[in-house]
């Protein structure tokens, strides 16, 4: 990981990227890079980044004021708009910087996955028509509107109490709250900062899948990696689980598009020199920082309530099918993550603990075992870590590690990562033959729109075992287990 | 459907899908600026729905600022996609009545979705300022916007 640690470039101009190991590439200070840049992949990924440019967005990151040890990306790294997708970055909280492009539109757009009680080759025969029933009652595809309506007063008490609220209101369980990063809720969310252009965007899509690369899976458990880890987390080999995507929907587009806007100006006044001007940004201890910060916990809370009112869903869903109560079929949550968030944690950087603002634009957090912020359950274990794949493979179950802690600020992967833009995807594919071809696997499809469907093509995506496999030999999060989707529900 | 790509007159294309890796953004041309700017916001309605259905039932009063005359193309677009998503609403057509440096007043003409008779293919986020371009090109004016979708 030093700096001067050898290996020879991948370019014809020496210096440019450096190999530290075989899964990571160092890429050195120059011109106004404060730290270097570092990107955990092997020789294929980081081939594919260097060829999208994605490679001076880790660069351009690494020019922001107050960034800490180096402008960091995961295996799944590709091309996004100001940082790239796949970033982690840290700030200092009293020179550094907090940017609504280092966290995405999308905010606190994750994954949670609920386990059951329920053993596939029992249920085969049932998973189309759970399937079918997920999507008749999950609001999914552009534009839907959701069951729970909200008043303004309603919406207020969601975005600053979070999942904890929404279970009081008899959306899910007790239990649901502690195994969601942040109990559900992260703190300092402040409504007054949400304008009503937000609001207006949040009030009935609470509960809504959307459109694009989000689903909801039915899920299998195909192999199992550590079996220690995998009991801690209630998993066993071919368990029926079910995995939610989503994120905050409009509401928290709505936050990130006008604070980008806003930051534009604040970057300016505050001296900083944006290359580019998606790296909006303002000093945290700034009013726009601190703004954003309050603005973007509103839509954390509203991103981890409406994968809670999907669980919700879910559950009742599976009481439908099965016409058993969800407790007897043991529909619990293992964990909720999100992968588009900017926090407040300590981190130890040169031997010295300090408080920094960490960016995961498109990045998983990974934290050892014996962090305080993992549930008690899991803490000796490590905090479960989960990684959607594409629709014709697999996702998987991780847990976090030490070395993460070390080397990316308690970081991993958070997906498969395109390869493919969406066009190409629709071009190359047609959604009814690869309906046909998943189908034909065993895998039931409920889309509401076919070209959506095709651009979410498994051929428009890296290998996952591949991103995850980068993961562990990096050291950053070590695998648990592996699910392979029976069914698809997409908008 | 021919007119929404086309400009029959002229032959000038209205507007260009780009792909992107992740996400995907559209050229846009006219001869002025207040053309570019309702190409622009007919290709990324185009990106959202099937606009062949859409009726004009609905009449939308826009009015935006920003700091500079390309951010307020993308304030527009962003300020067209609050109203699709908090309205439901398709748009179809665009008036430009001001376009200023850093501001513009405009309407926009569409109706609300309904998923029996409208096609819709792509939810948009938002417009972002990432290698936004505009420009003069060939005589007329060119933009490129990219969307996170």
């Amino acid at each position: 990981m030093s700096e001067s640690a050898a290996g020879g470039p991948v370019e014809s101009e020496p210096g440019r990227l450096v190999e530290v190991d075989p899964w990571c590439w160092e890429i050195p200070k120059s011109g106004e890079m404060r730290v270097p840049g570092r990107v955990f992949a092997d020789r294929e990924f980081i081939e594919h980044a260097q060829n999208e440019e994605a490679l001076d967005q880790v660069r351009n990151v690494a020019c922001l004021p107050g960034i800490e040890m180096a402008s960091l990306a995961m295996p799944d790294i590709h091309w996004g708009y100001g940082f790239a997708i796949g970033g982690v970055a840290a700030f200092r909280i009293d020179d550094g910087i907090i940017s609504p492009g280092g966290v995405g539109y999308d905010i606190a757009c994750g994954v949670r996955l609920i386990r059951t009680g329920l053993s596939v080759p029992e249920v085969l025969g049932t998973a189309p028509d759970l399937v079918h029933e997920l999507s008749r009652s999950i609001p999914a595809g552009v534009g839907r509107h959701g069951k729970v309506r909200l008043n303004n007063r309603e919406l207020d008490q969601l975005m600053v109490r979070g999942v904890p609220w929404a279970v009081s209101r008899g959306y899910g369980w007790q239990a649901d709250i502690d195994a969601i990063e942040d109990g559900g809720v992260l703190d300092g969310a402040d409504p007054g900062v949400v304008s009503v252009r937000a609001r207006e965007r949040g009030f009935a899509q609470s509960g809504t899948l959307g459109a694009g690369n989000h689903f909801v899976e039915v899920q299998r458990v195909d192999r199992i990696f550590d079996q220690a880890a995998a009991d801690a987390f209630g998993i066993f080999k071919d368990q029926l689980c079910i995995m939610v995507h989503s994120g905050s929907r409009g509401l928290g587009h709505q936050v990130c598009t006008e604070f980008v806007k806003i930051m534009g100006g604040a970057a300016a006044r505050a001296g900083i020199n944006l290359p580019d001007r998606q790296l909006a940004c303002a000093p945290i201890s700034s009013r726009e920082g601190r703004d954003y910060y309050a603005a973007m916990a509103c839509a954390a809370n509203f991103a981890r309530t409406n994968r809670q009112v999907m669980t919700h869903l879910v559950r009742q869903s599976f009481e439908y099918i099965f016409k058993s109560s969800a407790e007897s079929l043991g529909l619990d949550l293992v964990y909720d993550v999100s992968h588009n968030v900017a926090k407040f944690e300590e981190h130890e950087v040169g031997g010295e603990k300090k408080q920094l603002c960490v960016h995961r634009k498109g990045a998983t957090r990974s934290f050892p075992a014996g962090h305080p912020d993992i549930p008690l359950k899991y803490r000796a274990v490590g905090q479960p870590v989960i990684v959607p794949g594409d629709m014709g493979t697999a996702s998987y179950l991780l847990k976090g590690t030490e070395t993460a802690m070390e080397r990316s600020f308690g970081s991993t992967c958070h997906g498969a990562g395109r390869v493919m833009g969406r066009r190409a995807a629709r071009k190359l594919i047609r959604g009814s033959e690869l309906r046909k071809r998943l189908e034909s696997q065993g895998i039931t499809i409920r889309a509401v729109s076919t070209s959506g469907l095709a651009e979410e093509a498994p051929e428009a995506y890296k290998d996952v075992d591949k991103v995850v496999d980068v993961c562990q030999n990096a050291g950053l999060s070590h695998k648990v287990a592996r699910l392979r989707p029976l069914g698809v529900v997409k908008g | 459907m021919f007119h929404v790509f086309f400009r029959l007159e002229d032959s000038l294309k209205a507007f260009e899908i780009m792909d992107h890796t992740a996400d995907i953004g559209i050229r846009a041309f006219g001869n002025t600026e207040a053309e570019v700017f309702q190409n622009a916001a007919i290709g990324m309605f185009s990106l959202i729905a099937e606009l062949e259905n859409v009726q004009e039932i609905s009449e939308s009063s826009i009015e935006v600022e920003a700091e500079d005359f390309e951010t307020l193309l993308v304030a527009w677009l962003n300020e067209l996609l609050y109203l699709y998503d908090s309205n439901d609403l398709l748009l179809k057509r665009f008036e430009l009545l001001e376009l200023g440096e850093t501001s513009l007043r405009g309407i926009a003409y569409g109706e609300p979705m309904d998923a029996k008779r409208h096609k819709l293919k792509t939810d948009i986020k938002a417009a972002t300022y990432h290698m936004l371009k505009l420009r003069k090109k060939n005589g007329g004016l060119q933009a490129e916007v990219i969307f996170d979708v």
